[in-house]
């Protein structure tokens, strides 16, 4: 029978010892809501498991000039708890709120979410959106990359053996910003995204769009980022029209396919009502900052 | 296999186990510890039979290993009542008819609990998405909603 | 033998009221014992190999790799069994046959779905039984499979069983087919009432296979003993049934298998059927120790029954007076591998809401690649009343009248001829339309994109053996032993309140308790909403013979003649014509000297219950429709129900709304997916979507009682009824709001908006 080691190291670098001296073999675990039940489902065993949430740096929720610094092993329950935080990118909250039950959230991380890589993770798109940045730390030392780098496709991240998402870096917010994920699901709570939409954006002082990035989920192999769709709120108000051109070009980026959860139809039909719809959300709340 | 040895704190009192590295923590409570109150209804946090608490955080049991208790503190159903007196939850629970089969009903009890600390004073929407993790195929929820309410409204003393 | 008490009009002091549930101080505490919870020491784990394929043959298997595993200690296959003949029984409201339940329990020649159970290994842990079904060797030869109804009766479809031959069709078929069985029912002569209909409708309705959802897994725990005794502890509905069933298919006497129910965490019908429990015993005989088998959820989904997917082709013809002259149906049901799906009780109850003087249903039972469908809340007949009450809808609809007066017009009641056999006896039909068509809720303002949709559902209800023993206590208080399992619904409340209202005593003095095997005599299944209605009748008669037995110790006790004795608020009493006086004697008083006038007392009840009330309901519901989505919302919703007599009515308020939710789940987005190689792809909570409490507002009751003449309190039961409205409820609607009429379900966003491009696209 397949032996399997857990360890519960202090320090990054002795996290970073451990993944990768077991090679390919070792599985970090954070909060363990994906891990768990791929272990006991068989799709995978571990030799060893390295429990990060025993480090300071992966936990920590920090707040600087230069913007946010999200331990990668913070729950989602204590960063839907972060009052400030929450003000300050309530997209990403929408997400993180989507992902699993209370009790997953609980336990279940930003940094697993992002690293467990499914094309559906609520989590992703509005992060994203916000042009996060995923810091790692890794034997080859420490490097910074954009969150849309981190998954390759279903299941499969572009991290090195032996690398960790340490945390997840969010800009300084300009004024009249305001973001919104929407998902949609059959039930109100505890599904998997059949569409996913981010929509981050900041107004001038007219109202106009200056900035803005768009994201979806679930249709496609990895979150999308989608210029176009941010191009078709720049420079506008978000009028009708502006929202029209957002969910075609939504549409136009999407290349879902048939499963379970969803039809390739039926992602194409709504993945433009999501967007727009979220963009509506992600206006008003700039509006308000005004 | 070599097994971990744990010390936590179940329900306040000190415990000590020994798990293997892929043993959950619901397989602790119940195997190792006979808790059995913790239920499992799916083994993938779908569910919510086998919610407890750790550290204060309301959790499914199921996705916690064991080992990872080492020198926390988990309550759960058991330790729910003090002495006799049944907690204000489980009181209204029974004079609502807000339970059949009973299985769901230790998990409910401890996230409904978690949900009125959380928010004392909830609206029907924040307690039908607070117990959203919680699985119930008996009741409908409607029964289950009204006790939280009411035990809500006991338990800000306007009972 | 006693006769069975009937109805009888009287003041009641503890029916009808809302005491605590005696289950409930365990259940809030956890005290409460379920299938998982119970453990002997020594015992091992038993797990299951399951088929990976839909269908395949079997040729060969190899367990010596597995039995040479450390900690393995019992491996059992198909050899390990004997087959059985074909031989019929009854389980539930459906029908078994032991040919098929041995090779449900194991594959025998061919593995016939996803989860098929092909060899069960005992061992020390968890961890080396799931290590030793690794190791387990099958050599398969891949079939093709069939997976969908009407597929499946194509004359070129892969066959599940080659000596199939369709039965109820003369003359035989030629060749064997999927078809296992046609059955028709007829009344009048429908070509007739066709020809005097004025408007005829004609629909085809597709539903999926829904899974009873009950949160607790199928848990057992067995133990053999040298001398070829079992002890079986299982969550089941009927300990008796999986009693007779392990002793035959394990060739054993009845006598040597004891069987204690435990706790049961819901089962809704999914809880009739043995699955692991003849296996654990057979593990425990071979291995000498205690063996526990608790089944998973994705083993729940694969391998234990959904309720079938049905097709059912409807037309319906009425004046343009609103009277219907002649209906038809023709239902074809998936059994799953195994004949006997829900379709002869789903084509009984079609029509029975109606008084339709030409009717004929035909039914199709019919096997595919999908585990054995087993019984689920008023087997098959939500698919039937899916389709009649939305053709009933539209009917209305089309003739200008209300959907409420239309059924009224048309509603069955007592004398009505049933195309299946009797006439209906006094039943409450009308008096539940009347209630919904009077409630509020029936005339509330809509908003835009929302709709109301009505629909309505009968239920039979049933009796059968039924046993129970009630023991005077030396201080008076009663501990009563019921035999007919208390699947949740609160039976056990409900006979103790039954038992306390005939003694005359405060309810809490009566202990209710479920016997195991070897304690009562046998007891049919809850199933058919028998419990309370059952259940109470012979709680009733035991409890009266207990008071023959109280009165004529206090005849003795007082030295009058037993006439003389009434028995009244749980006391011995003078009779009203005051001949004899005497100070009463209480029912403590007569326990207490009960030593020394005969020796303890009892009641004692052995009946085959007959009587059963049919129940009627009647749902509304408002929905809202997200038109850029296809998205469903509940807003509302109202279900009436003539129940006969609320013993507890917090526990009927309890059935009536959990049976709605469940409904609401089976229309809006249950469903069972398979994908092209016949596997199930969503056997997991995540993706099999079972209602949670943020999808659904309040589930608001209204309990209509239009007493059984056969039950001394009036009960019809409750259980089931309230699950078959909802489909046609929704259904109807979603046609309200939008226009269009859905007739496949679920009624997922995916659905719907294809359903309002076809509209927008001038389709029909």
């Amino acid at each position: 029978m397949s032996e399997m080691r857990y360890e519960a190291p202090k320090t990054l670098a002795a996290a970073v010892a451990l993944l990768s001296g077991a090679g390919g073999s070792a599985r970090i675990l954070a909060g363990g809501t994906d891990l768990l039940i791929q272990m006991r489902a068989g799709r995978i065993e571990p030799t060893l498991l390295v429990d990060i949430k025993g480090i300071a740096e992966v936990t920590s929720i920090v707040a600087d000039g230069d913007g946010y610094r999200l331990g990668a092993a913070v729950t989602l329950m204590q960063l839907t708890e972060h009052e400030a935080f929450a003000r300050e990118w309530p997209g990403l909250i929408d997400g993180v709120k989507f992902i699993g039950s209370i009790q997953v959230k609980g336990r279940a991380t930003l940094g697993g979410n992002l690293c467990n890589a499914s094309p559906a993770a609520d989590g992703v798109p509005a992060l994203i959106a916000a042009d996060a940045v995923a810091s790692i730390i890794g034997p080859a030392g420490r490097r910074q990359v954009p969150v849309a780098e981190i998954a390759t496709g279903p299941g499969r991240n572009s991290l090195a053996i032996g690398e960790i998402v340490t945390a997840l870096l969010l800009p300084r917010r300009p004024a009249r910003s305001g973001d919104a994920y929407l998902r949609f699901t059959p039930r109100t709570e505890m599904d998997i995204a059949v569409v996913g939409a981010a929509v981050n954006l900041a107004l001038d002082e007219q109202g106009f769009c200056r900035q803005a990035r768009v994201a979806l989920g679930a249709v496609a192999s990895r979150a999308l980022l989608v210029p176009e769709a941010a191009a078709a709120l720049i420079g506008t108000r978000g009028d009708a029209a502006a929202l029209a051109h957002l969910a075609d070009a939504a549409r136009a980026a999407s290349r879902p396919i048939d499963d379970k959860r969803g039809t390739r139809q039926f992602r194409l039909r709504i993945v433009g009502v999501m967007a727009q719809r979220a963009a509506e959300i992600a206006l008003d709340r700039a509006r308000r900052k005004a | 296999m070599t097994k971990h040895h744990v010390s936590a704190t179940v329900n306040g009192d000190a415990v000590e186990f020994l798990c293997d590295s892929q043993e959950t923590l619901l397989e602790v409570l119940r195997d190792e510890l006979r808790l059995n109150g913790t239920k499992e209804g799916c083994g993938t946090g779908d569910c919510g039979a086998c919610s407890v608490m750790l550290d204060g955080r309301l959790v499914c049991s199921c996705l916690v290993l064991g080992v990872e208790a080492e020198g926390r503190s988990i309550e759960t159903i058991e330790g729910m009542a003090v002495g006799r007196e049944l907690h204000v939850l489980q009181r209204k629970f029974l004079e609502h008819a807000a339970l059949q089969c009973g299985i769901c009903t230790p998990g409910i009890l401890i996230a409904a609990r978690a949900l009125l600390e959380r928010k004392p004073d909830p609206t029907e929407a924040e307690v039908r998405c607070g117990l959203a993790g919680n699985l119930c195929r008996c009741t409908g929820y409607h029964k289950i909603v009204e006790a939280v309410l009411d035990a809500a409204r006991e338990m800000r003393g306007q009972g | 033998m006693s006769t069975q008490p009937r109805y009888q009009e009287r003041e009641l002091k503890v029916v009808g009221t809302r005491p605590l549930r005696p289950d409930g101080v365990d259940k809030v505490t956890g005290r409460a014992r379920y299938g998982a919870d119970i453990s002997l020491p020594g015992q091992l784990i038993g797990k299951v190999l399951r088929s990976p394929h839909a269908h395949a043959r079997i040729k060969s298997i190899d367990t010596s790799l597995a039995a040479a595993l450390p900690g393995v200690k019992a491996i059992v296959t198909r050899d390990d069994f004997a087959d059985m003949p074909e031989e019929y029984a009854a389980a539930g409201e459906l029908t078994i046959n032991f040919r098929d339940v041995t090779r449900n329990m194991m594959a025998r020649e061919k593995v016939l779905y996803d989860g098929h159970p092909l060899a069960a290994v005992a061992a020390t842990s968890e961890s080396i039984a799931r290590e030793a079904l690794k190791l387990i060797r099958v050599e398969y030869e891949i079939l093709p499979h069939v997976i969908d109804v009407i597929a499946a009766m194509q004359p070129d479809a892969p066959l599940l069983h080659e000596e199939q031959y369709t039965v109820g069709v003369n003359p035989r078929p030629a060749r064997p087919s999927n078809l296992a069985k046609r059955l028709e029912f007829k009344l009048g002569d429908v070509e007739a009432g066709f020809s005097r209909a004025e408007l005829i409708i004609e629909r085809e309705f597709n539903t999926k296979p829904v899974h009873q959802g009950y949160i607790e897994p199928q848990a057992c725990l067995a133990s053999y003993t040298e001398d070829g005794q079992a002890e079986l502890w299982t969550s089941t509905q009927g300990h008796f049934v999986f009693r007779a069933q392990c002793a035959k298919l394990l060739q054993m006497e009845i006598s040597k298998i004891r069987v204690t129910p435990t706790e049961i965490g819901g089962g809704f019908g999914g809880k009739n059927n043995i699955y692991n429990e003849p296996l654990a015993i057979a593990l425990s005989k071979k291995s000498h120790r205690p063996v526990k088998m608790v089944m998973t959820r994705e083993e729940v989904f694969r391998a234990t029954g959904p309720t079938s997917g049905g097709n059912v082709k409807v037309k319906l013809g009425a004046t343009r007076a609103g009277r219907i002259t002649a209906a038809t149906a023709e239902l074809s049901f998936q059994a799953g591998a195994f004949p006997g799906s829900s379709v002869a009780p789903a084509s009984m109850c079609a029509f029975t809401r109606y008084d339709i003087p030409n009717v004929r249903v035909v039914g199709h039972d019919v096997t595919v690649n999908r585990p054995k469908v087993a019984a689920y809340r008023a087997p098959g007949a939500p698919i039937a009343a899916f389709a009649v009450e939305s053709v009933i809808d539209e009917m209305a609809k089309k003739l200008g009248i209300d959907p409420i007066e239309f059924r009224l017009r048309n509603a069955a009641k007592e004398g009505t001829q049933t195309y299946y056999g009797p006439k209906l006896g006094a039943i409450g039909y009308i008096q539940t339309l009347e209630a919904a068509r009077a409630h509020p809720h029936y005339s509330a303002p809509l908003g835009p994109d929302q709709g109301r949709g009505v629909a309505t559902g009968f239920w039979f209800n049933i009796g059968n053996e039924t046993t129970a023993a009630l023991n005077i206590n030396e201080d008076g208080t009663v501990a009563l032993m019921m035999g007919t399992i208390d699947v949740a619904g609160g039976s056990r409340a409900a006979m103790a309140m039954m038992v306390a209202e005939e003694l005359g005593i405060p309810v809490d003095r009566v202990r209710p308790h479920i016997g195991d095997t070897s304690s009562l005599g046998f007891n049919f299944i809850t199933a058919g909403s028998r419990g309370t209605f059952a259940g109470g009748m012979a709680c009733v008669v035991a409890a009266r013979e207990a008071i023959e037995k109280l009165r004529s110790r206090a005849a003795g006790i007082r030295d009058v003649p037993l006439e003389a004795v009434v028995w009244k608020d749980g006391h011995a009493c003078p009779a009203e014509d005051g001949a004899r006086q005497f100070a009463p004697l209480s029912l403590a008083d007569i326990a207490r000297l009960a030593g020394k006038t005969g020796g303890p007392i009892s009641g004692h009840a052995e009946l085959n219950v007959q009587g059963a009330g049919p129940g009627f309901g009647a749902h509304i519901v408002d929905v809202e429709v997200d038109r850029q989505t296809g998205s469903i919302k509940i807003l509302r919703y109202t279900a009436v129900q003539d129940v006969g007599r609320a013993i507890h009515p917090a526990y009927v308020e309890g059935q009536l709304q959990g049976g709605v939710v469940q409904g609401i789940g089976w229309a809006l987005n249950e469903e069972y997916v398979y994908d092209a190689d016949g596997i199930l792809a969503n056997p997991g909570f995540l993706d099999y979507r079972v209602p949670v409490a943020s999808d659904l507002p309040f589930i608001d009751t209204f309990i209509v009682e239009v007493p059984n003449p056969n039950h001394p309190y009036g009960v019809r039961g409750c259980g089931e009824v309230p699950i078959i409205a909802p489909l046609a409820a929704i259904a109807n609607a979603v046609e309200n709001a939008l226009g269009i009429r859905f007739c496949d379900l679920p009624l997922s966003p995916p659905k719907v908006l294809q359903g309002m491009d076809e509209a927008a696209a001038g389709g029909d």
